[in-house]
């Protein structure tokens, strides 16, 4: 016969005393400032109740080398090479941005041949920071070769800068009122061939990722960021897009002749890292119709706005022969490009998002206070709110998607 | 989109305290410390400037008065305009602005920094701790007091001082940067000069350790 | 002439299935083969350390095989790009961490001697608070630099006296 089994009654109650005893702890976790997934020196104070992350605070800083208080003290030529360390993945677009913001204060406007090596310089940069982005987004997921396939084409790409401005990377390739030197010969056959073969090298990479099992299921629905939640917390670039908001300042506020050329914009739709990674893997491909149709119609010109005498340095032969340009040349070197009073603020859209400079000028040849507007900083305001609820590892997933640098960020 | 002009206009309607600022670029407005949230919140609401771009301060001086600007810029992502709007602090010694991180998050990171380089505070800002100098330093950066090398305080962290036997030192500047001063000056005012000696081979070290 | 403390002498038909050597030889020979870096990778120096590492100068050939970024798995320190006031503490601890023996090599200007950054925030050179072995110049330094370094920090190693070191401390 059968019988209903009984379980004594002491099971249940010990079962709930014993639940009510075992009382958890939430532990403090310290990830970084060294840390192979942070991304540079960044801290995050991690409270964790076993894997999941109940709150998170970023400590930032730990790159904070005086920027803005070197600015006070250098003319605006002798700043760019401090511009350059600050998204130091894509120098260029850096060294970019800033020379409009300062030409804007003297309303100084560049020749066309300038404008269109500034864009190559810039989407060059913008697909050498994306493909950086990707291969550290890669090894922190645990996919190592994509890492090596995009070094590859980075190498190639810094072939074409040291051609172009004697460095590897950190160029220091603009100045005041134009860059620094023309462009030199044969140069922009080798960027189109470049352009050639990355495309098909780009497919490769990303297909590496793009339809990886295991990438989809460690970015897929993780770290979604609301469009509200993008706007209010500052971001911009991919991470802004990748949650739906079509905002690209190259568009909305086209600068150094962007107007002119024909490309999209990616937008996501969810929001998670797999939009973000997504939008950075279409921006490379924008970024290579952008050159070509630059290099379609590269203008001829002059590469430095000629009628800015006291702004940009003059020929050498110019200086060596002439009493004007020996006195200018002077001027600009010593007390720096003159720069009428005023306030400026410009922003331009780099591979990390929009990088802004707001320079106070009383004159003279050096800033009165500058302040930049740094997009990773803004970026990564959104990580304790982003990070609630989700495993540690999905922390280190989500901050691969949200490809910051921290000399940008702490400047 | 409304006009540049309109916004201005509109503002100067709504706040008759607000002056126009002199500016290379954007609209921009002068208003007092007071009146700026209900003003940033009118731009976000009426003209849909929606994206809080930067919140930053400026030091006018050790000898103005007043002696701390706070600059907002807003932007419009539909408009795509900015608007900057600057309010200068009541007190020179202890500068107080309001936050406006209730309105937009990203405030909230703007301001520490504003707060640690700086030294303004934000009232009923949730959370104003130091975010890029660590969380016992003593001086405001970004000061005009404040010397480009630095000042000697200890490490952060005391354990590791003792053994190395570093601390913060100023750096040696070496009678350097040679750079003019801002400003439109005469030729020999303006001629650039040894700024910021910490140290040169003419001037001893510090005295340290 | 056979330097002191780097070459083996072995001749198989003599000593045969014996190696007869000094005992630093073997020692610094093996150390410096297998030089595994600890990237203290804070700024621009760090990508031009990751450019090391990847396909086109392939750090791995020269035995650095893997970067362990748990100081306790690692022999060198490789400190490449500005330390600052507030990083400083950690380098240091992390530097306490490593085991014997250990080396530093300060990569770039910045980690040298504070580079273009006299400023208040920078620490004018790592070796305030560690010792370094090799400094590299260059803002940030090429690849083939780093990888000159490196050698150079072999032969520097090659010529310490590892066994009495040892021995001393057995």
């Amino acid at each position: 016969m059968a019988t209903e089994y009984a379980f004594p009654d002491n099971a249940a109650k010990t079962a709930d005393a014993a639940a009510q005893e075992f009382q958890t702890e939430k532990m403090s976790l310290a990830m970084g400032p060294s840390h192979p997934s942070t991304h540079g020196v960044l801290r995050l104070q991690l409270e964790l109740d076993g894997e999941m992350v109940t709150a998170c605070d970023p400590i930032l800083g730990y790159l904070h080398r005086g920027d803005e208080k070197i600015a006070e003290n250098m003319t605006y030529n002798q700043f760019v090479p401090y511009t350059d360390r600050l998204d130091y993945l894509a120098p260029l677009a850096n060294n970019v941005a800033y020379a409009i913001a300062v030409e804007k204060l003297a309303n100084l406007k560049v020749p066309a041949r300038c404008e269109a090596i500034r864009v190559i310089c810039c989407e060059l940069a913008r697909i050498s920071a994306h493909l950086l982005g990707l291969g550290a987004y890669g090894i922190d997921v645990g996919a190592w070769s994509v890492f090596l396939y995009s070094f590859e084409e980075r190498e190639k790409l810094y072939k074409l800068f040291e051609e172009l401005t004697g460095a590897r990377f950190t160029t220091s390739y603009t100045r005041i009122g134009g860059v620094a030197r023309d462009v030199p010969e044969g140069w922009n056959d080798r960027v189109g061939k470049f352009c050639d073969q990355f495309l098909p090298i780009l497919e490769e990479i990303l297909t590496l990722l793009t339809r990886n099992k295991i990438f989809t299921d460690r970015t897929q629905g993780v770290g979604v960021i609301s469009k509200e939640d993008a706007i209010g917390y500052g971001l911009t670039g991919p991470n802004l897009r990748g949650s739906g908001v079509a905002f690209d300042l190259r568009k909305d506020k086209p600068y150094s002749g962007y107007e002119q050329y024909e490309f999209d914009v990616p937008v996501g739709t969810t929001g998670d890292c797999y939009d973000r990674y997504l939008c950075r893997g279409e921006e490379m491909r924008q970024s290579v119709r952008i050159v070509r149709q630059v290099l379609k119609n590269f203008p001829s010109g002059s590469f430095y706005a000629e009628d800015a005498k006291k702004i940009f340095a003059p020929r050498k032969d110019k200086v060596l022969t002439s009493m004007e340009e020996l006195i200018n040349n002077f001027m600009i070197t010593t007390e720096g490009p003159q720069m009428p009073a005023g306030e400026v603020y410009f922003e331009a859209e780099n591979p990390k998002g929009a990088l802004g400079f707001f320079i106070v000028s009383k004159g003279g040849g050096v800033p009165y206070r500058m302040k930049i507007r740094s997009p990773s900083f803004c970026n990564l305001s959104i990580l304790p709110k982003v990070c609630q609820g989700n495993l540690v590892s999905d922390v280190v997933s989500i901050l691969g998607s949200l490809d910051f640098v921290m000399g940008e960020c702490d400047r | 989109m409304t006009a540049p002009a309109d916004v201005t206009v509109a503002l100067q309607d709504k706040f008759p305290a607000a002056t126009l600022r002199p500016s290379g670029d954007h609209p921009a407005l002068n208003l007092p410390v007071a009146e700026t949230v209900a003003a940033l919140k009118y731009l976000r609401d009426e003209f849909a400037y929606d994206f809080l771009v930067d919140v930053t301060a400026i030091d006018n001086g050790v000898d103005a008065s007043p002696r701390f600007t706070v600059v907002w810029h807003v932007y419009s992502t539909t408009g795509h305009g900015y608007v900057r709007i600057a309010a200068d602090c009541a007190n020179d010694e202890n500068p107080v602005a309001p936050t406006v991180s209730h309105i937009w998050p990203t405030a909230n990171w703007h301001e520490r920094e504003t707060y640690d380089l700086l030294g303004v505070k934000f009232e009923n800002h949730p959370d104003l701790r130091r975010i890029l100098m660590w969380d016992g330093y003593p001086y405001h950066p970004l000061r005009k007091d404040f010397p480009l090398a630095g000042i000697q305080t200890p490490l952060p962290d005391l354990e590791v001082a003792d053994l190395t036997k570093a601390s913060v030192k100023p750096a040696p500047m070496m009678g350097g940067p040679f750079v003019a001063s801002p400003g439109e000056m005469n030729m020999t005012d303006a001629e650039p000069r040894a700024k910021d000696e910490s140290w040169t081979e003419r001037r001893e070290k510090p005295a340290s350790e | 002439m056979v330097s002191a403390n780097n070459e083996l002498a072995y001749n198989t038909k003599i000593e045969g299935d014996i190696v007869v050597t000094r005992a630093d030889a073997v020692i610094n020979w093996l150390r410096s083969s297998s030089v595994w870096p600890m990237p203290m990778g804070l700024a621009c120096c760090a990508i031009e350390l990751m450019g090391v590492a990847a396909s086109r100068f392939d750090i791995a050939r020269f035995g650095a095989e893997v970067f362990r970024f748990s100081p306790r798995q690692a022999d060198c320190m490789i400190v490449a790009g500005t330390v600052t006031y507030k990083m400083a503490p950690h380098v240091r601890r992390i530097y306490d961490q490593m085991a014997e023996p250990k080396w530093v090599i300060a990569m770039g200007a910045c980690a040298s001697s504070g580079g273009m950054y006299r400023s208040y925030a920078t620490l004018q050179g790592v070796d305030q608070i560690v010792p370094v072995d090799v400094y590299i110049s260059g803002c940030p330094p090429r690849p083939e630099a780093l990888l000159d370094a490196l050698i150079k920090l072999q032969s520097k190693i090659k010529k310490e006296p590892s066994a009495n070191t040892l021995l001393k401390s057995a």
